[in-house]
């Protein structure tokens, strides 16, 4: 199905709210297999871009494909290849470990053997499998992230979008977080991740940085950091911020 | 379809994990057909009446004494005074006043005509007109007797019987227990579906839900269908409980009742899931929901007769599903109907049952 390089192209990507334009013609493509860092401040339109790329809400124009299908038609299948972790915490808390894993695979079609092997295969990995029937609820945030994720990738999809997945979690476990990341990439998963903690930018193959609904800058952060003259991610977005002031 | 029992699987798990949804499933139907079904009644007892007796004669006392001692009354007190029982009225210590003017027993005696007069605290119509009519049945016995002593042989010039079909006894009960297992299933069936959905809004699960290739139709089903289980188990054990605990007699087909359920619960699920849908917090459905129920209950003909409504009313409830199940349920309960006796109003609740699944199947955005 994807004969095209890219795993996003988004070209003159446009979304108001009444007067109100939360991206103002956001162009970028995204590799296969790229770890595409999207940063920005608070508000400055983050989430709802990526909810267009997820197909949650539609775009007000632009030609946009992710995983080689239309946004504006071909929704369904984009969410066939698509693995999404919104900012929001998405696992049901009132169900265990387990049971959210079988939901999630149950509804995108894996059949009963991959389920158990994938939550097997999860649990190992966090090192978890004590906890394999213990309710969401009762389980620490940093857990209930690199969970969550787990969940996002269950069906082994093209690309994963994470909204902001390490908001509020303490450096070891961001640390780990970005391990799962790494991994996931190694297996050919295309990583969109938003973020506004400029030190994790230093992770991403790529990394575009929007100020005011508009994307102002995009490159390897080695490119940003020389273009910006900045010993680091923090200073680039800063300097960046400056100028929109 | 594995995606619908994948979403039915968790619900059930989620359903029973919390720890009110036994209690609610057990304890509202007993509560439910305690309460209602003993305590509201139409029948008036202990009528609170006053007499102004003004011409204190043995025609007069005759007339008072055939009310004493009718069961139904309880004489609060009787004076030939009638701005006492007007100050009574006034302050709501008596129900009732019946005036015996002075001059009845000669106006009775010379003209072979008197009047007495009853006055009635009408606040309340219905009970008014019931216990007036009470009251004039006590009045008509009496000129039976009068009748009957003048001229002997006159006899009545139109006698009538009478006897009650299908509720022989009048009881009340029978009429009302039906009308509250409808209720019983409604509510199951309207609020634990809506809020259900909106639950998932507010938790921000929904969102994961939207982004994966799950169908409108399967999301909506999956939705259904446990509530639909536990609203029909519900339907069981309230039948249980009507026909062993209050003896009310079952005379149609069980199954019919249950199939007449299984299509009415899709309508009103139907509308609480077409509610969820277009509220975003659990406060806001319940209202909606509150306030859609509330009208259709009071509209629906069970505490209330709907051929006693005006016609603009009766046409409001051709869209009330919960009179068409009312209806049915009584018919088959206590006449014993059959399928084709109701097959008109089978119908129309399938026919409801399909619109509001179709509608709340369109409203449900999976893309904003």
């Amino acid at each position: 199905m994807q004969t095209s390089e890219y795993a996003i192209e988004a070209h003159g990507l446009v979304k108001k709210f009444g007067n109100f334009v939360a991206n103002d013609h956001l162009t970028f493509d995204v590799k296969k297999g790229e770890i595409f860092g999207f940063l920005g401040a608070n508000g400055a339109g983050k989430t709802t871009a990526m909810k267009i790329l997820c197909g949650l809400l539609l775009p007000t124009s632009g030609k946009i494909k992710v995983a080689g299908f239309d946004v504006y038609t071909q929704t369904n299948l984009i969410k066939k290849h698509i693995g999404y972790m919104s900012q929001k915490f998405s696992l049901y808390e009132d169900l265990s470990i387990e049971e959210n894993f079988r939901f999630y695979g149950g509804i995108y079609g894996l059949s009963r053997k991959q389920i158990a092997e994938r939550t097997s295969t999860m649990l190992k990995k966090l090192d978890i499998e004590p906890l394999r029937k213990s309710l969401i609820s009762s389980l620490p945030l940093g857990i209930r992230q690199k969970l969550a994720f787990s969940v996002a990738i269950i069906h082994s999809p093209g690309i994963v979008f994470l909204d902001e997945p390490t908001g509020g979690v303490d450096p070891i476990t961001r640390r780990q977080f970005w391990e799962m990341i790494y991994e996931a990439s190694e297996q050919g998963i295309t990583v969109f991740v938003t973020t506004h903690y400029m030190d994790e930018a230093e992770y991403c193959n790529r990394v575009s940085i929007m100020v005011d609904g508009r994307i102002e800058a995009l490159g390897t952060p080695g490119e940003l950091k020389k273009k910006f003259d900045a010993t680091d991610m923090n200073q680039v977005f800063l300097k960046l911020a400056r100028k929109a002031g | 379809m594995r995606t619908i029992f994948y979403i039915v699987q968790k619900e059930f798990l989620q359903i029973f994990r919390n720890r009110m949804m036994l209690p609610i499933i057990f304890v509202i139907p007993v509560v439910q057909l305690l309460i209602l079904s003993y305590a509201v009644t139409f029948e008036i007892k202990n009528i609170r009446l006053f007499i102004a007796d003004s011409d204190n004669s043995v025609a007069s006392r005759n007339l008072s004494s055939h009310l004493r001692s009718s069961p139904f009354y309880n004489i609060v007190d009787e004076t030939p005074d009638p701005s006492v029982g007007t100050d009574l009225l006034q302050s709501g210590k008596i129900h009732q006043m019946l005036v015996i003017p002075r001059g009845f027993e000669k106006d009775l005696a010379l003209a072979n005509k008197a009047q007495v007069q009853i006055i009635t605290d009408a606040i309340n119509g219905s009970a008014a007109a019931l216990m007036n009519s009470y009251t004039m049945s006590v009045v008509n016995d009496y000129n039976r007797a009068i009748i009957a002593e003048i001229a002997p042989d006159a006899g009545q010039p139109v006698a009538v019987t009478w006897s009650y079909w299908f509720n022989p006894e009048l009881d009340y009960k029978t009429y009302m227990v039906p009308g509250i297992l409808v209720l019983l299933v409604t509510i199951i069936g309207m609020f634990l579906s809506g809020m259900n959905v909106v639950r998932e809004k507010e938790t921000g699960t929904i969102e994961q839900i939207n982004v994966t290739p799950i169908r409108k139709f399967e999301f909506i089903a999956g939705k259904l269908i446990p509530f639909w289980i536990i609203a029909l188990f519900e339907l069981a054990f309230g039948l249980i409980l009507a026909k062993f605990v209050f003896n009310i007699p079952i005379l149609g087909n069980v199954f019919l009742i249950f199939s007449v359920a299984s299509v009415y619960l899709i309508a009103v699920m139907g509308i609480g899931l077409f509610i969820s849908t277009i509220t975003d917090t659990q406060q806001q459905s319940m209202f909606i929901a509150w306030f859609v129920l509330v009208i259709f209950i009071l509209m629906s003909g069970l505490f209330t007769p709907v051929e006693s409504m005006p016609q603009w009313a009766r046409n409001l409830n051709l869209l009330n599903p919960i009179a068409y199940f009312i209806a049915i349920i009584r018919m088959i309960m206590l006449k014993g109907s059959v399928f084709q006796d109701i097959i008109n109003n089978f119908l129309i609740l399938s026919f409801y049952g399909l619109s509001m699944l179709l509608l709340s199947v369109w409203r449900y955005r999976k893309t904003t």
